[in-house]
Protein backbone atom coordinates (compact mmCIF):
# COMPACT_ATOMS: atom_id res chain seq x y z
CA UNK A 1 0.00 0.00 0.00
CA UNK A 2 1.99 2.94 -1.28
CA UNK A 3 -0.68 5.20 0.24
CA UNK A 4 1.15 5.08 3.58
CA UNK A 5 3.96 7.48 4.34
CA UNK A 6 6.16 4.52 5.32
CA UNK A 7 6.30 0.76 4.74
CA UNK A 8 6.15 0.39 8.50
CA UNK A 9 2.41 0.97 8.69
CA UNK A 10 1.51 -2.00 6.54
CA UNK A 11 3.48 -4.28 8.85
CA UNK A 12 2.06 -2.51 11.89
CA UNK A 13 -1.52 -3.27 10.83
CA UNK A 14 -0.72 -6.82 9.75
CA UNK A 15 1.16 -7.78 12.91
CA UNK A 16 -1.37 -6.28 15.35
CA UNK A 17 -4.24 -7.97 13.51
CA UNK A 18 -2.61 -11.40 13.46
CA UNK A 19 -1.52 -11.09 17.11
CA UNK A 20 -5.09 -10.13 18.09
CA UNK A 21 -6.63 -13.12 16.37
CA UNK A 22 -3.99 -15.43 17.85
CA UNK A 23 -4.57 -13.95 21.32
CA UNK A 24 -8.30 -14.62 21.00
CA UNK A 25 -7.59 -18.22 20.04
CA UNK A 26 -5.15 -18.65 22.93
CA UNK A 27 -7.56 -17.16 25.47
CA UNK A 28 -10.35 -19.39 24.20
CA UNK A 29 -8.10 -22.44 24.40
CA UNK A 30 -7.09 -21.65 28.00
CA UNK A 31 -10.62 -20.88 29.11
CA UNK A 32 -12.14 -24.01 27.61
CA UNK A 33 -9.79 -26.43 29.41
CA UNK A 34 -11.75 -26.58 32.65
CA UNK A 35 -14.78 -28.82 32.17
CA UNK A 36 -15.74 -29.76 35.76
CA UNK A 37 -18.78 -28.21 37.40
CA UNK A 38 -18.30 -27.73 41.11
CA UNK A 39 -20.49 -25.99 43.68
CA UNK A 40 -17.38 -24.86 45.52
CA UNK A 41 -16.11 -22.82 42.57
CA UNK A 42 -17.78 -19.40 42.75
CA UNK A 43 -16.91 -15.83 41.74
CA UNK A 44 -16.85 -14.92 45.42
CA UNK A 45 -19.92 -12.68 45.17
CA UNK A 46 -22.54 -13.19 47.90
CA UNK A 47 -25.98 -11.60 48.00
CA UNK A 48 -28.81 -11.93 50.46
CA UNK A 49 -26.70 -13.81 53.02
CA UNK A 50 -26.08 -17.00 51.02
CA UNK A 51 -26.85 -16.42 47.34
CA UNK A 52 -23.65 -17.11 45.34
CA UNK A 53 -22.60 -16.83 41.71
CA UNK A 54 -21.16 -20.07 40.33
CA UNK A 55 -18.04 -19.94 38.15
CA UNK A 56 -19.03 -22.56 35.60
CA UNK A 57 -17.14 -23.76 32.51
CA UNK A 58 -17.95 -22.19 29.14
CA UNK A 59 -20.72 -24.02 27.27
CA UNK A 60 -19.51 -26.14 24.37
CA UNK A 61 -21.87 -24.54 21.83
CA UNK A 62 -20.48 -21.14 22.73
CA UNK A 63 -16.89 -22.31 22.41
CA UNK A 64 -17.76 -23.80 19.01
CA UNK A 65 -19.24 -20.50 17.80
CA UNK A 66 -16.17 -18.60 18.97
CA UNK A 67 -13.87 -20.95 17.02
CA UNK A 68 -16.13 -20.38 14.01
CA UNK A 69 -15.63 -16.60 14.21
CA UNK A 70 -11.87 -17.12 14.36
CA UNK A 71 -11.97 -19.34 11.27
CA UNK A 72 -14.17 -16.75 9.55
CA UNK A 73 -11.64 -14.01 10.36
CA UNK A 74 -8.77 -16.04 8.90
CA UNK A 75 -10.71 -16.79 5.70
CA UNK A 76 -11.71 -13.14 5.46
CA UNK A 77 -8.11 -11.95 5.84
CA UNK A 78 -7.05 -14.40 3.15
CA UNK A 79 -9.57 -13.05 0.62
CA UNK A 80 -10.09 -9.38 1.50
CA UNK A 81 -7.72 -6.54 2.46
CA UNK A 82 -7.15 -6.46 6.21
CA UNK A 83 -3.54 -7.48 6.80
CA UNK A 84 -1.67 -4.36 5.76
CA UNK A 85 0.51 -4.93 2.70
CA UNK A 86 -1.24 -8.18 1.86
CA UNK A 87 -4.33 -6.95 -0.01
CA UNK A 88 -6.15 -10.29 -0.04
CA UNK A 89 -6.31 -12.98 -2.73
CA UNK A 90 -9.36 -11.42 -4.40
CA UNK A 91 -7.65 -8.00 -4.74
CA UNK A 92 -10.91 -6.38 -3.69
CA UNK A 93 -11.17 -2.56 -3.49
CA UNK A 94 -14.27 -0.41 -3.09
CA UNK A 95 -13.27 1.60 -6.17
CA UNK A 96 -12.80 -1.64 -8.12
CA UNK A 97 -16.24 -2.88 -7.11
CA UNK A 98 -17.69 0.46 -8.19
CA UNK A 99 -15.96 0.30 -11.58
CA UNK A 100 -17.32 -3.19 -12.06
CA UNK A 101 -20.84 -2.03 -11.23
CA UNK A 102 -20.54 0.84 -13.70
CA UNK A 103 -19.13 -1.41 -16.43
CA UNK A 104 -22.02 -3.81 -15.94
CA UNK A 105 -24.55 -0.98 -16.16
CA UNK A 106 -22.84 0.44 -19.25
CA UNK A 107 -23.07 -2.95 -20.93
CA UNK A 108 -26.74 -3.18 -20.02
CA UNK A 109 -27.88 0.38 -20.78
CA UNK A 110 -25.25 1.38 -23.34
CA UNK A 111 -27.09 -0.12 -26.34
CA UNK A 112 -30.34 1.49 -25.17
CA UNK A 113 -28.75 4.95 -25.08
CA UNK A 114 -26.90 4.30 -28.34
CA UNK A 115 -30.23 3.58 -30.02
CA UNK A 116 -31.68 6.81 -28.60
CA UNK A 117 -28.65 8.83 -29.63
CA UNK A 118 -28.90 7.52 -33.19
CA UNK A 119 -32.40 8.93 -33.48
CA UNK A 120 -33.27 12.47 -34.47
CA UNK A 121 -34.54 14.63 -31.59
CA UNK A 122 -37.98 15.22 -33.10
CA UNK A 123 -38.41 11.51 -33.68
CA UNK A 124 -37.20 10.72 -30.17
CA UNK A 125 -39.63 13.20 -28.63
CA UNK A 126 -42.47 10.93 -29.70
CA UNK A 127 -40.83 7.71 -28.47
CA UNK A 128 -42.59 6.50 -25.28
CA UNK A 129 -39.53 4.65 -23.97
CA UNK A 130 -37.32 7.70 -24.40
CA UNK A 131 -39.97 9.89 -22.80
CA UNK A 132 -40.23 7.61 -19.76
CA UNK A 133 -36.46 7.73 -19.33
CA UNK A 134 -36.40 11.46 -20.03
CA UNK A 135 -38.98 12.12 -17.36
CA UNK A 136 -36.85 10.34 -14.73
CA UNK A 137 -33.81 12.37 -15.75
CA UNK A 138 -35.87 15.56 -15.73
CA UNK A 139 -37.19 14.93 -12.22
CA UNK A 140 -33.67 14.25 -10.94
CA UNK A 141 -31.79 17.04 -12.65
CA UNK A 142 -34.16 19.74 -13.92
CA UNK A 143 -37.25 19.86 -11.70
CA UNK A 144 -35.46 21.81 -8.96
CA UNK A 145 -35.60 24.94 -11.12
CA UNK A 146 -38.12 24.19 -13.89
CA UNK A 147 -40.62 22.39 -11.57
CA UNK A 148 -41.60 18.74 -11.87
CA UNK A 149 -44.21 19.55 -14.54
CA UNK A 150 -41.79 21.83 -16.40
CA UNK A 151 -43.88 24.94 -15.76
CA UNK A 152 -40.99 26.77 -14.08
CA UNK A 153 -41.36 29.51 -11.50
CA UNK A 154 -40.39 33.14 -11.05
CA UNK A 155 -37.04 33.60 -12.77
CA UNK A 156 -36.95 30.03 -14.09
CA UNK A 157 -38.49 29.53 -17.53
CA UNK A 158 -41.63 27.56 -18.24
CA UNK A 159 -40.68 24.78 -20.65
CA UNK A 160 -44.22 23.73 -21.51
CA UNK A 161 -45.20 26.81 -23.50
CA UNK A 162 -43.95 27.58 -26.99
CA UNK A 163 -41.99 30.61 -25.85
CA UNK A 164 -38.22 30.26 -25.89
CA UNK A 165 -35.58 32.69 -24.67
CA UNK A 166 -32.75 31.06 -26.61
CA UNK A 167 -34.74 29.41 -29.38
CA UNK A 168 -36.82 26.24 -29.49
CA UNK A 169 -35.16 24.38 -32.33
CA UNK A 170 -34.25 20.82 -31.23
CA UNK A 171 -30.51 21.39 -31.55
CA UNK A 172 -30.78 24.73 -29.73
CA UNK A 173 -32.55 23.10 -26.79
CA UNK A 174 -29.85 20.46 -26.70
CA UNK A 175 -27.14 23.14 -26.74
CA UNK A 176 -28.88 24.98 -23.88
CA UNK A 177 -28.81 21.85 -21.74
CA UNK A 178 -25.26 20.82 -22.67
CA UNK A 179 -23.44 24.13 -22.40
CA UNK A 180 -25.82 26.08 -20.17
CA UNK A 181 -26.96 29.66 -20.76
CA UNK A 182 -26.35 32.94 -19.05
CA UNK A 183 -28.89 35.63 -19.85
CA UNK A 184 -27.44 38.81 -18.45
CA UNK A 185 -29.47 42.00 -18.19
CA UNK A 186 -27.25 44.78 -16.83
CA UNK A 187 -28.58 47.30 -14.28
CA UNK A 188 -29.85 50.23 -16.36
CA UNK A 189 -30.82 52.74 -13.63
CA UNK A 190 -27.96 55.18 -14.23
CA UNK A 191 -28.23 55.09 -18.02
CA UNK A 192 -31.97 55.77 -17.93
CA UNK A 193 -31.72 58.72 -15.56
CA UNK A 194 -32.58 57.21 -12.20
CA UNK A 195 -35.85 55.83 -10.90
CA UNK A 196 -38.10 58.25 -12.82
CA UNK A 197 -36.50 57.32 -16.12
CA UNK A 198 -36.79 53.66 -15.24
CA UNK A 199 -40.50 54.08 -14.52
CA UNK A 200 -40.97 55.72 -17.92
CA UNK A 201 -39.31 52.79 -19.67
CA UNK A 202 -41.28 50.32 -17.55
CA UNK A 203 -44.51 51.95 -18.76
CA UNK A 204 -43.37 51.75 -22.36
CA UNK A 205 -42.43 48.06 -21.89
CA UNK A 206 -45.89 47.37 -20.45
CA UNK A 207 -47.46 49.11 -23.42
CA UNK A 208 -45.67 46.74 -25.80
CA UNK A 209 -47.79 43.81 -24.66
CA UNK A 210 -50.94 45.85 -24.18
CA UNK A 211 -50.79 46.17 -20.40
CA UNK A 212 -52.16 49.24 -18.62
CA UNK A 213 -49.72 52.16 -18.81
CA UNK A 214 -49.41 55.88 -18.27
CA UNK A 215 -49.38 57.45 -21.77
CA UNK A 216 -47.15 60.39 -20.81
CA UNK A 217 -44.57 58.14 -19.23
CA UNK A 218 -44.86 55.72 -22.15
CA UNK A 219 -44.05 58.46 -24.65
CA UNK A 220 -40.97 59.47 -22.68
CA UNK A 221 -40.01 55.84 -22.14
CA UNK A 222 -40.20 55.01 -25.86
CA UNK A 223 -37.37 57.43 -26.54
CA UNK A 224 -35.19 56.08 -23.74
CA UNK A 225 -35.93 52.53 -24.88
CA UNK A 226 -34.79 53.34 -28.41
CA UNK A 227 -31.53 54.76 -27.05
CA UNK A 228 -30.67 52.12 -24.47
CA UNK A 229 -32.54 48.86 -24.91
CA UNK A 230 -32.75 48.06 -28.61
CA UNK A 231 -29.28 46.54 -28.82
CA UNK A 232 -30.60 43.44 -27.08
CA UNK A 233 -34.39 43.64 -27.17
CA UNK A 234 -34.63 44.96 -30.75
CA UNK A 235 -36.28 48.11 -32.06
CA UNK A 236 -39.73 46.56 -31.73
CA UNK A 237 -38.96 44.90 -28.42
CA UNK A 238 -39.26 41.43 -29.90
CA UNK A 239 -36.04 40.25 -28.26
CA UNK A 240 -33.09 38.33 -29.63
CA UNK A 241 -32.68 34.59 -29.09
CA UNK A 242 -28.96 34.88 -29.88
CA UNK A 243 -28.53 36.81 -26.62
CA UNK A 244 -31.37 35.24 -24.71
CA UNK A 245 -33.03 38.68 -24.65
CA UNK A 246 -36.74 38.11 -24.07
CA UNK A 247 -39.51 39.23 -26.39
CA UNK A 248 -41.25 42.06 -24.51
CA UNK A 249 -44.34 42.15 -26.73
CA UNK A 250 -45.81 38.78 -25.72
CA UNK A 251 -47.67 37.77 -22.57
CA UNK A 252 -44.83 35.65 -21.17
CA UNK A 253 -43.01 37.20 -18.21
CA UNK A 254 -40.09 35.46 -16.59
CA UNK A 255 -39.89 37.64 -13.50
CA UNK A 256 -43.34 39.21 -13.52
CA UNK A 257 -45.21 41.91 -15.42
CA UNK A 258 -46.22 44.29 -12.63
CA UNK A 259 -44.76 47.76 -12.92
CA UNK A 260 -42.86 47.30 -9.67
CA UNK A 261 -41.22 44.09 -10.91
CA UNK A 262 -40.29 45.58 -14.26
CA UNK A 263 -38.79 48.61 -12.49
CA UNK A 264 -36.80 46.23 -10.27
CA UNK A 265 -35.60 44.30 -13.32
CA UNK A 266 -34.42 47.44 -15.07
CA UNK A 267 -32.88 49.02 -11.96
CA UNK A 268 -30.98 46.03 -10.64
CA UNK A 269 -30.58 43.93 -13.78
CA UNK A 270 -31.04 40.17 -13.94
CA UNK A 271 -28.60 37.33 -14.12
CA UNK A 272 -30.40 34.24 -15.42
CA UNK A 273 -27.97 31.39 -15.20
CA UNK A 274 -28.60 27.89 -16.46
CA UNK A 275 -25.63 25.68 -15.50
CA UNK A 276 -23.99 23.48 -18.14
CA UNK A 277 -25.03 19.85 -17.84
CA UNK A 278 -22.75 18.13 -20.31
CA UNK A 279 -20.16 17.21 -17.69
CA UNK A 280 -22.82 16.22 -15.19
CA UNK A 281 -24.92 14.00 -17.48
CA UNK A 282 -22.84 13.11 -20.53
CA UNK A 283 -23.91 13.40 -24.16
CA UNK A 284 -26.37 10.51 -24.29
CA UNK A 285 -28.50 11.73 -21.39
CA UNK A 286 -28.43 15.31 -22.64
CA UNK A 287 -29.81 13.98 -25.94
CA UNK A 288 -32.65 12.11 -24.21
CA UNK A 289 -33.44 15.13 -22.03
CA UNK A 290 -33.49 17.49 -25.01
CA UNK A 291 -36.04 15.21 -26.67
CA UNK A 292 -38.11 15.12 -23.49
CA UNK A 293 -38.11 18.92 -23.17
CA UNK A 294 -38.98 19.23 -26.85
CA UNK A 295 -41.92 16.88 -26.35
CA UNK A 296 -42.97 18.71 -23.20
CA UNK A 297 -43.30 22.00 -25.07
CA UNK A 298 -45.34 20.47 -27.86
CA UNK A 299 -42.79 21.93 -30.26
CA UNK A 300 -42.33 18.65 -32.08
CA UNK A 301 -45.94 18.49 -33.26
CA UNK A 302 -46.74 19.68 -36.80
CA UNK A 303 -48.72 22.64 -35.41
CA UNK A 304 -45.46 24.31 -34.60
CA UNK A 305 -45.05 25.33 -38.23
CA UNK A 306 -48.29 27.29 -37.93
CA UNK A 307 -47.11 29.34 -34.97
CA UNK A 308 -46.80 32.92 -36.17
CA UNK A 309 -43.49 34.74 -36.26
CA UNK A 310 -42.61 36.41 -33.00
CA UNK A 311 -43.56 33.25 -31.13
CA UNK A 312 -40.38 31.27 -31.72
CA UNK B 1 -0.60 -10.30 42.86
CA UNK B 2 -2.58 -12.74 40.75
CA UNK B 3 -4.72 -11.14 38.03
CA UNK B 4 -7.98 -12.70 39.12
CA UNK B 5 -11.54 -11.54 38.58
CA UNK B 6 -11.57 -10.37 42.19
CA UNK B 7 -8.34 -8.38 41.99
CA UNK B 8 -9.55 -6.42 38.98
CA UNK B 9 -13.05 -5.65 40.18
CA UNK B 10 -11.87 -4.49 43.60
CA UNK B 11 -9.15 -2.20 42.27
CA UNK B 12 -10.76 0.71 40.45
CA UNK B 13 -7.62 2.37 38.97
CA UNK B 14 -6.51 -0.99 37.56
CA UNK B 15 -10.01 -1.58 36.15
CA UNK B 16 -9.89 1.85 34.46
CA UNK B 17 -6.47 1.20 32.91
CA UNK B 18 -7.58 -2.16 31.55
CA UNK B 19 -10.82 -0.69 30.11
CA UNK B 20 -8.86 2.07 28.36
CA UNK B 21 -6.41 -0.49 26.96
CA UNK B 22 -9.26 -2.60 25.64
CA UNK B 23 -10.81 0.43 23.88
CA UNK B 24 -7.48 1.65 22.50
CA UNK B 25 -6.62 -1.74 21.02
CA UNK B 26 -9.06 -1.50 18.10
CA UNK B 27 -8.11 2.12 17.46
CA UNK B 28 -4.45 1.14 17.10
CA UNK B 29 -5.31 -0.51 13.81
CA UNK B 30 -8.42 1.37 12.73
CA UNK B 31 -7.48 4.99 13.58
CA UNK B 32 -3.73 5.48 14.08
CA UNK B 33 -2.62 4.43 10.54
CA UNK B 34 -5.02 7.01 9.03
CA UNK B 35 -2.74 9.76 10.35
CA UNK B 36 0.03 8.37 8.16
CA UNK B 37 -1.97 7.76 4.99
CA UNK B 38 -1.51 10.15 2.07
CA UNK B 39 -5.10 9.87 0.79
CA UNK B 40 -6.54 10.96 4.13
CA UNK B 41 -4.07 13.68 5.10
CA UNK B 42 -3.22 15.44 1.83
CA UNK B 43 -5.65 17.65 -0.10
CA UNK B 44 -6.67 16.50 -3.58
CA UNK B 45 -5.15 18.57 -6.40
CA UNK B 46 -6.90 21.91 -6.69
CA UNK B 47 -8.50 21.88 -3.24
CA UNK B 48 -8.19 25.25 -1.51
CA UNK B 49 -8.96 26.14 2.09
CA UNK B 50 -12.31 27.94 2.40
CA UNK B 51 -12.11 31.68 1.71
CA UNK B 52 -13.20 34.06 4.46
CA UNK B 53 -16.75 34.30 3.04
CA UNK B 54 -17.03 30.55 2.45
CA UNK B 55 -15.71 29.83 5.93
CA UNK B 56 -18.37 32.01 7.54
CA UNK B 57 -20.96 30.38 5.28
CA UNK B 58 -19.81 26.99 6.46
CA UNK B 59 -20.30 28.01 10.08
CA UNK B 60 -23.86 29.08 9.20
CA UNK B 61 -24.38 25.66 7.59
CA UNK B 62 -23.32 24.07 10.89
CA UNK B 63 -25.31 26.52 13.02
CA UNK B 64 -28.54 25.90 11.13
CA UNK B 65 -28.02 22.15 11.40
CA UNK B 66 -28.06 21.50 7.66
CA UNK B 67 -26.14 18.27 8.33
CA UNK B 68 -29.21 16.88 10.06
CA UNK B 69 -30.93 16.42 6.70
CA UNK B 70 -28.14 16.74 4.11
CA UNK B 71 -25.13 14.46 3.90
CA UNK B 72 -21.90 15.46 2.17
CA UNK B 73 -20.64 12.04 1.26
CA UNK B 74 -21.26 10.38 -2.08
CA UNK B 75 -20.62 6.68 -1.66
CA UNK B 76 -19.02 4.63 -4.45
CA UNK B 77 -22.28 3.14 -5.70
CA UNK B 78 -23.61 3.74 -9.19
CA UNK B 79 -27.02 4.72 -7.81
CA UNK B 80 -25.35 7.63 -6.03
CA UNK B 81 -22.86 8.72 -8.66
CA UNK B 82 -25.61 8.82 -11.32
CA UNK B 83 -27.42 11.40 -9.28
CA UNK B 84 -24.68 13.33 -7.50
CA UNK B 85 -21.48 12.88 -9.52
CA UNK B 86 -18.11 11.33 -8.69
CA UNK B 87 -17.96 9.57 -5.33
CA UNK B 88 -16.34 11.52 -2.51
CA UNK B 89 -12.67 10.94 -1.71
CA UNK B 90 -10.96 11.54 1.64
CA UNK B 91 -8.59 14.20 0.30
CA UNK B 92 -11.53 16.51 -0.42
CA UNK B 93 -12.21 16.95 3.30
CA UNK B 94 -8.81 17.84 4.75
CA UNK B 95 -9.88 21.46 5.28
CA UNK B 96 -13.19 20.50 6.89
CA UNK B 97 -13.05 20.76 10.66
CA UNK B 98 -15.24 18.99 11.46
CA UNK B 99 -16.34 17.35 8.22
CA UNK B 100 -20.04 17.53 7.37
CA UNK B 101 -20.49 13.99 6.07
CA UNK B 102 -23.68 13.60 8.08
CA UNK B 103 -25.50 10.32 8.48
CA UNK B 104 -28.98 10.97 7.17
CA UNK B 105 -30.55 12.15 3.94
CA UNK B 106 -33.93 13.75 4.36
CA UNK B 107 -32.77 16.10 1.62
CA UNK B 108 -30.30 15.29 -1.13
CA UNK B 109 -26.57 14.88 -0.66
CA UNK B 110 -24.73 18.20 -1.05
CA UNK B 111 -21.14 17.00 -1.52
CA UNK B 112 -21.15 18.23 -5.16
CA UNK B 113 -23.87 20.87 -5.08
CA UNK B 114 -21.31 23.53 -6.13
CA UNK B 115 -22.22 25.00 -9.52
CA UNK B 116 -25.31 22.85 -9.77
CA UNK B 117 -27.73 25.77 -9.33
CA UNK B 118 -27.40 29.50 -9.82
CA UNK B 119 -26.86 31.90 -6.92
CA UNK B 120 -30.32 33.33 -7.56
CA UNK B 121 -31.80 29.87 -7.24
CA UNK B 122 -30.13 29.35 -3.86
CA UNK B 123 -31.26 32.78 -2.68
CA UNK B 124 -34.91 32.09 -3.51
CA UNK B 125 -34.69 28.49 -2.31
CA UNK B 126 -33.18 29.33 1.09
CA UNK B 127 -35.84 31.97 1.61
CA UNK B 128 -38.70 29.59 0.90
CA UNK B 129 -37.96 26.28 -0.84
CA UNK B 130 -41.60 25.85 -1.94
CA UNK B 131 -41.38 28.92 -4.16
CA UNK B 132 -39.25 26.79 -6.47
CA UNK B 133 -39.96 23.20 -5.52
CA UNK B 134 -43.59 22.87 -4.41
CA UNK B 135 -43.01 19.27 -3.23
CA UNK B 136 -40.16 20.28 -0.89
CA UNK B 137 -40.42 19.76 2.87
CA UNK B 138 -37.29 21.76 3.67
CA UNK B 139 -37.90 24.64 6.06
CA UNK B 140 -37.34 28.21 4.89
CA UNK B 141 -34.47 30.27 6.28
CA UNK B 142 -35.69 33.80 5.54
CA UNK B 143 -33.56 35.48 8.20
CA UNK B 144 -30.32 34.61 6.38
CA UNK B 145 -30.93 37.24 3.71
CA UNK B 146 -31.43 40.02 6.27
CA UNK B 147 -28.67 39.14 8.75
CA UNK B 148 -25.14 40.47 8.16
CA UNK B 149 -22.54 37.72 7.82
CA UNK B 150 -20.06 37.38 10.67
CA UNK B 151 -21.84 39.85 12.95
CA UNK B 152 -19.55 38.70 15.77
CA UNK B 153 -16.42 39.70 13.81
CA UNK B 154 -14.70 36.40 14.49
CA UNK B 155 -13.46 35.59 11.02
CA UNK B 156 -9.82 36.52 11.62
CA UNK B 157 -9.69 34.55 14.87
CA UNK B 158 -11.15 31.54 13.08
CA UNK B 159 -8.69 31.76 10.21
CA UNK B 160 -5.75 32.18 12.58
CA UNK B 161 -6.85 29.14 14.57
CA UNK B 162 -7.24 27.07 11.40
CA UNK B 163 -3.81 28.17 10.21
CA UNK B 164 -2.33 26.70 13.38
CA UNK B 165 -3.98 23.42 12.36
CA UNK B 166 -2.31 23.54 8.95
CA UNK B 167 -4.74 25.39 6.67
CA UNK B 168 -2.45 27.45 4.40
CA UNK B 169 -3.94 30.92 4.87
CA UNK B 170 -1.61 33.79 4.01
CA UNK B 171 -1.27 36.93 6.16
CA UNK B 172 -2.92 38.93 3.39
CA UNK B 173 -5.92 36.60 3.24
CA UNK B 174 -6.41 36.95 6.98
CA UNK B 175 -5.94 40.72 7.05
CA UNK B 176 -8.34 41.19 4.13
CA UNK B 177 -11.00 38.84 5.53
CA UNK B 178 -13.19 41.50 7.20
CA UNK B 179 -13.17 43.57 3.99
CA UNK B 180 -14.23 40.52 1.98
CA UNK B 181 -17.19 40.06 4.31
CA UNK B 182 -18.22 43.73 4.36
CA UNK B 183 -21.79 44.15 3.19
CA UNK B 184 -22.32 40.39 2.80
CA UNK B 185 -25.39 38.77 4.29
CA UNK B 186 -25.50 35.32 5.85
CA UNK B 187 -27.32 34.17 2.74
CA UNK B 188 -24.43 35.42 0.54
CA UNK B 189 -21.89 33.62 2.72
CA UNK B 190 -23.83 30.36 2.82
CA UNK B 191 -24.30 30.42 -0.96
CA UNK B 192 -20.58 31.08 -1.47
CA UNK B 193 -19.90 27.98 0.64
CA UNK B 194 -22.46 25.83 -1.19
CA UNK B 195 -21.12 26.89 -4.59
CA UNK B 196 -17.62 25.64 -3.83
CA UNK B 197 -18.66 22.25 -2.47
CA UNK B 198 -17.20 19.35 -4.40
CA UNK B 199 -15.78 21.47 -7.21
CA UNK B 200 -12.13 20.49 -6.64
CA UNK B 201 -12.39 17.24 -8.59
CA UNK B 202 -14.15 16.46 -11.83
CA UNK B 203 -17.76 15.44 -11.59
CA UNK B 204 -17.45 12.21 -13.49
Amino acid sequence: MSDFTSEFWGWYIGVITVVSVAACALLLQLMSRRRQVSDADTTGHVWDEDLQEGNNPLPMWWIGLFWLTIVFALVYFALYPGLGHFGGLWKWTSAGQYQQEVAQADAQYGPLYAAFEAKDLRQLAGDPAARALGQKLFLNHCAQCHASDGAGSKGFPNLTDRDWLWGGEPETIKASIAAGRNGLMPPMGAALGGEEGVKDVANYVRSLSGLANDSVRTARGREKFQQNCVACHGAEGKGNPMLGAPNLTDKVWLHGSSQATIVETILRGRNNLMPAHKDILGDAKVHVLAAYVLGMSGSQTPEVAAVPAGKP
Amino acid sequence: MAMTHETIEKNTPLLMVLIILAIIWGGLVEIVPLWFQRSTTQPVDGLKPYSAVQLIGRDIYVREGCYNCHSQMIRPFRAETERYGHYSVAGEFVYDRPFQWGSKRTGPDLARVGGRYSDDWHRAHLNNPRDLVPESNMPGYPWLASTPADGAGLVQAKMTALRKLGHPYSDIEISEAPAALAGKTESDALIAYLQVLGTAIKRR
